[in-house]
C-alpha cells in the first residue's frame, strides 16, 4: 500500500501543433488540408514534425501529504501536467494513478458569472470546483468573512473592485477541501497582505491537514517556503527532482540564455499568454535599432516587447524587470507608469519600447523578465530571465581605472569637491 | 483509510461512457441550470414577463401574417390558439437546440480550466428551456379558457411529450456541440438548422396541410409528433400517428445513443482545441 498519494508512471502528452489554443480551424481548412495530403502525399516524417510532446514520460511519485513544488520555463509542461493531473485533457500515453479526492486550481474565480451577486457566486463557483451544496453552506460564514466583502454579498460581482473580486474568488478556492490540491500560479494575483494571507491558509492546511500540494510557481520563495520537494520540468521532461533550495540553485543557474532576441512567432502553440494577450517577442535593441548582446555602457539601450492583444482590455499592464546574474531584482517598470500611448487596446499586435539611458548600469551581466497582467485580477504571462545581455565598460564614469566598481548603478553623479581649510 | 484511487491513463474503450460520475454531479447541473435562468433575466426591466411575453408576440404576428393575409388553414381551431399550442414546443425545442450546441463553446473557460462530467454542460443548456416553458404554459391555459377549449385526456401525455421534444434536442446537442469545438462553422449553421426544422414541423401550418405521398417522411421529424400531440391532448384535434410517432422516437433514441458516444470520443480533447 505506501502512502504514496499521486503516482505519475512515464506520462506523455502530445499536442497537435497549431490546434492547440488559438487556430480554429474550419472545415473549409481541413478539405483543403485533406486534399493537399492526398496530393503531395507528405507520409509520416510531415505528420511527426507538426506534433509537439508537451510532456514525454514523466515519472515522479508524491507521498501523501507532500508539497510538490513545480518549477521551469514558460512552456516546459508545468501547466500542462496539472491538466492531466486534473482530469482536464487526456494523456497521450503513460499511468497516473491519484489516492483521494482531487481539486484543482488553475485560474482565479473558475465558474464565476460577473452578473450574478457574490452570494450567488459562492454557491456556484464552490459546486463548479467540486463542493458539494451542503458543505458550501456549512462554509458560507468561513467563506465570506475570508474574502473580506461582507458589505457587498449582495452586489453583483461586476460592480466589485478587481481586488474584491480576487479576494472572494480565492476565498472559495481557499476552502475546498480535497485531499489533493493542484495549484497553478494563482498566487500570483492579488495585493501583497492578501497573498500572505493566502499562503497563511495553504501552510495551516498542509500541516495540520496531511494535505497533497502540487504547486506550480514561479515565485521561488514561495517553492522554498512552502514545499518539502521540488520538480524541475524542462522541455516536458522531468529535469531534477530533489529538496527546493537544490533544485531551485540548479534551475536559476541554467535557467538564462545569452540571447538579447526571443520570438514566439514561429511558434505560437508554445507563446505564453492568456486568452486576453500573448507574447510574441522580447529583445534588448541598442541605439542603433540592432537586437544586442553587448551593449556600450555609455549609450542608450531599448527594452522592447511585442506583444498581441486578443480580447479589448482597458487595463493591461505590461512591463518588464532588469535582474542581476545573482538574481537580485534591481528594477521593475510598466507602461502604466507612462503617461502617453494607448491605454484601451483593442485586439491587434502591439510594440512597447522601454528605454533606458546611457552611463546607467554598471557593467556586468544582467537579465530582462517581461510580464502582463490585469492588476489585481489576472497574470496573463511572467517570462523569466529568458533574454540577457552584458553592459561592457567602454568609458564613461570611473572608466579611467580598471579596477571596477560594487554595485549595478553606474549614473554620474555631482562631486562637489572643495578645499576647506 | 479507504480513499478512492483513481487511475488516469488514455482511454480505449467505445463505450465508456461514465454515466455513473454525472449522476454523482447532479447538484452542479442544478446551479448551471439555476445560473442560465437567472443571468437571463438579470438587468431587463421586466424580467421573467419576457416569458410569456415573446410567445405572445409570435403568435400576434403569426395569427396576422399566416391567418390573416395569407390564409393558412388551422383545422378549426382558433389560429392564435392553434399557433400558441405549437409555439411552446416548438420555442422550447429551437432554444434547446441552440443553447445546448452552442454550449460547449460558451462554457470554455470552464471547460478548459475545471473537470467535471462534460456531459453536464450540454444537459443543463437543453434543461433550461424547460423552465420558460412552463411559465409559457400557464399562458396557454389562460387562453384556452378565453377560448373555451377544454383540453382532453390525452393532457396526460404532455410530459411524454414534451420529454420526446427534450430526447430530440439532447440528441442534437450532443453531436453538434463538440463539432463547433472543432469547427465554429457549427455556429453559423445551427439558425438556420432551427429555421429549416421549423419550417419542416407543423407549427405555422396543419400537418394535414402536407400532402399524403410525403406524410411517411414527414412524420419522422420528431417534432412533428410532439406538435401533433400538443394540439391533440390540448384542443382535441385529429390525433397524430402514434405508430410513426413510436418509428421517429426509436430513431431519436438510436441518435442519443450516438450522440453519447460521439460526445465522449471528443470529449477527451475539448481542452485542448476549445
Amino acid at each position: 500500500m505506501g502512502d504514496v498519494a499521486i503516482k505519475v508512471e512515464g506520462l506523455s502528452k502530445r499536442y497537435r501543433i497549431g490546434a492547440r489554443r488559438y487556430k480554429h480551424d474550419t472545415l473549409r481548412d481541413q478539405l483543403v488540408a485533406g486534399l493537399q495530403g492526398i496530393l503531395r502525399r507528405g507520409g509520416a516524417a510531415a505528420s511527426e514534425a507538426s506534433f509537439f510532446w508537451a510532456l514525454k514520460d514523466v515519472s515522479f511519485d508524491v507521498r501523501q501529504g507532500e508539497v510538490l513544488g513545480l518549477v521551469g520555463r514558460n512552456g516546459a509542461g508545468k501547466s500542462t501536467l496539472l491538466k492531466v493531473l486534473s482530469r482536464i485533457t487526456e494523456p497521450t500515453g503513460g499511468r497516473v494513478e491519484i489516492r483521494g479526492r482531487v481539486g484543482s486550481l488553475l485560474e482565479v474565480g473558475t465558474g464565476f458569472d460577473r452578473e450574478l451577486t457574490g452570494r450567488e457566486n459562492i454557491y456556484l463557483s464552490g459546486a463548479i470546483l467540486g463542493m458539494r451544496k451542503a458543505e458550501i453552506d456549512r462554509k458560507f460564514d468561513d467563506i465570506v468573512a475570508f474574502s473580506e466583502v461582507e458589505k457587498f454579498i449582495d452586489t453583483p460581482v461586476k460592480r466589485y473592485s478587481s481586488g474584491m473580486y480576487v479576494r472572494l474568488a480565492f476565498a472559495v478556492a481557499a476552502h475546498l477541501e480535497p485531499e489533493i490540491l493542484l495549484v497553478d500560479e494563482v498566487l500570483a494575483v492579488g495585493d501583497a497582505a492578501f497573498q500572505r494571507k493566502c499562503l497563511g491558509k495553504m501552510d495551516a492546511v498542509t500541516k495540520d491537514g496531511g494535505r497533497t500540494i502540487l504547486f506550480v510557481s514561479h515565485n521561488m520563495a514561495a517553492v522554498a517556503h512552502l514545499c518539502a520537494q521540488a520538480l524541475w520540468i524542462d522541455g516536458g521532461q522531468v529535469r531534477y527532482l530533489a529538496s527546493p533550495d537544490q533544485v531551485i540553485a540548479a534551475y536559476l543557474a541554467s535557467s538564462s540564455r545569452e540571447e538579447p532576441h526571443l520570438s514566439f512567432r514561429d511558434r505560437p502553440e508554445q507563446a505564453p499568454g492568456s486568452d486576453t494577450i500573448r507574447l510574441l517577442e522580447v529583445s534588448v535593441v541598442n541605439d542603433e535599432g540592432r537586437f544586442a548582446a553587448s551593449l556600450d555602457s555609455r549609450h542608450p539601450f531599448v527594452v522592447e516587447v511585442v506583444y498581441e492583444v486578443l480580447k479589448r482590455s482597458a487595463s493591461l499592464r505590461v512591463g518588464c524587470r532588469l535582474v542581476s546574474s545573482d538574481g537580485i531584482v534591481i528594477l521593475s517598470t510598466n507602461d502604466m507608469d507612462s503617461t502617453s500611448g494607448e491605454r484601451d487596446r483593442a485586439p491587434g499586435v502591439y510594440v512597447n519600447r522601454c528605454r533606458f539611458p546611457g552611463e546607467f548600469l554598471n557593467n556586468g551581466r544582467y537579465f530582462v523578465s517581461v510580464g502582463a497582467d490585469t492588476p489585481m485580477v489576472q497574470s496573463h504571462f511572467n517570462v523569466e530571465r529568458e533574454i540577457s545581455f552584458t553592459i561592457e565598460q567602454a568609458g564613461g564614469a570611473g572608466s579611467q581605472y580598471s579596477d571596477g566598481r560594487a554595485g549595478f548603478i553606474r549614473v554620474p553623479l555631482d562631486w562637489d569637491v572643495r578645499r576647506e581649510g | 483509510m479507504n480513499t478512492p484511487t483513481q487511475v488516469i491513463e488514455p482511454s480505449r474503450g467505445l463505450f465508456d461512457l461514465a454515466l455513473d460520475e454525472a449522476w454523482e454531479s447532479r447538484e452542479l447541473l442544478y446551479f448551471l441550470i439555476w445560473r442560465e435562468v437567472k443571468v437571463r433575466y438579470k438587468q431587463t426591466a421586466i424580467g421573467i414577463v419576457w416569458v410569456v411575453l415573446q410567445p405572445l408576440l409570435t403568435m400576434a404576428i403569426f395569427t396576422f401574417v399566416f391567418s390573416y393575409m395569407a390564409r393558412i388553414p388551422s383545422d378549426g381551431i382558433p389560429y392564435p390558439l392553434f399557433a400558441l399550442t405549437a409555439l411552446l414546443p416548438w420555442n422550447y425545442f429551437s432554444q434547446a437546440l441552440s443553447r445546448g450546441g452552442g454550449a460547449l463553446v460558451s462554457n470554455s473557460n470552464l471547460v478548459s480550466k475545471v473537470y467535471f462530467p462534460r456531459l453536464i454542460i450540454p444537459l443543463a443548456s437543453v434543461l433550461t428551456p424547460a423552465v420558460d416553458f412552463m411559465l409559457a404554459f400557464g399562458l396557454l391555459l389562460i387562453l384556452m379558457v378565453w377560448y373555451g377549449v377544454a383540453p382532453t385526456w390525452g393532457i396526460v401525455a404532455l410530459p411524454l411529450l414534451l420529454f420526446l421534444a427534450f430526447i430530440t434536442a439532447l440528441a442534437a446537442a450532443l453531436v453538434l456541440s463538440p463539432l463547433q469545438v472543432k469547427y465554429r462553422d457549427v455556429g453559423h449553421l445551427i439558425p438556420f438548422l432551427a429555421q429549416f426544422w421549423m419550417y419542416a414541423s407543423p407549427v405555422i401550418y396543419p400537418a394535414s396541410l402536407v400532402p399524403e405521398q410525403w406524410r411517411l417522411l414527414y412524420a419522422l421529424n420528431p417534432m412533428v409528433g410532439v406538435i401533433e400531440g400538443f394540439r391533440w391532448a390540448l384542443l382535441g384535434s385529429k390525433s397524430p400517428d402514434f405508430t410513426l410517432m413510436a418509428v421517429s422516437a426509436a430513431a431519436v433514441l438510436v441518435m442519443l445513443v450516438v450522440g453519447v458516444v460521439v460526445f465522449r470520443q471528443m470529449e477527451r480533447t475539448f481542452a485542448d482545441v476549445v
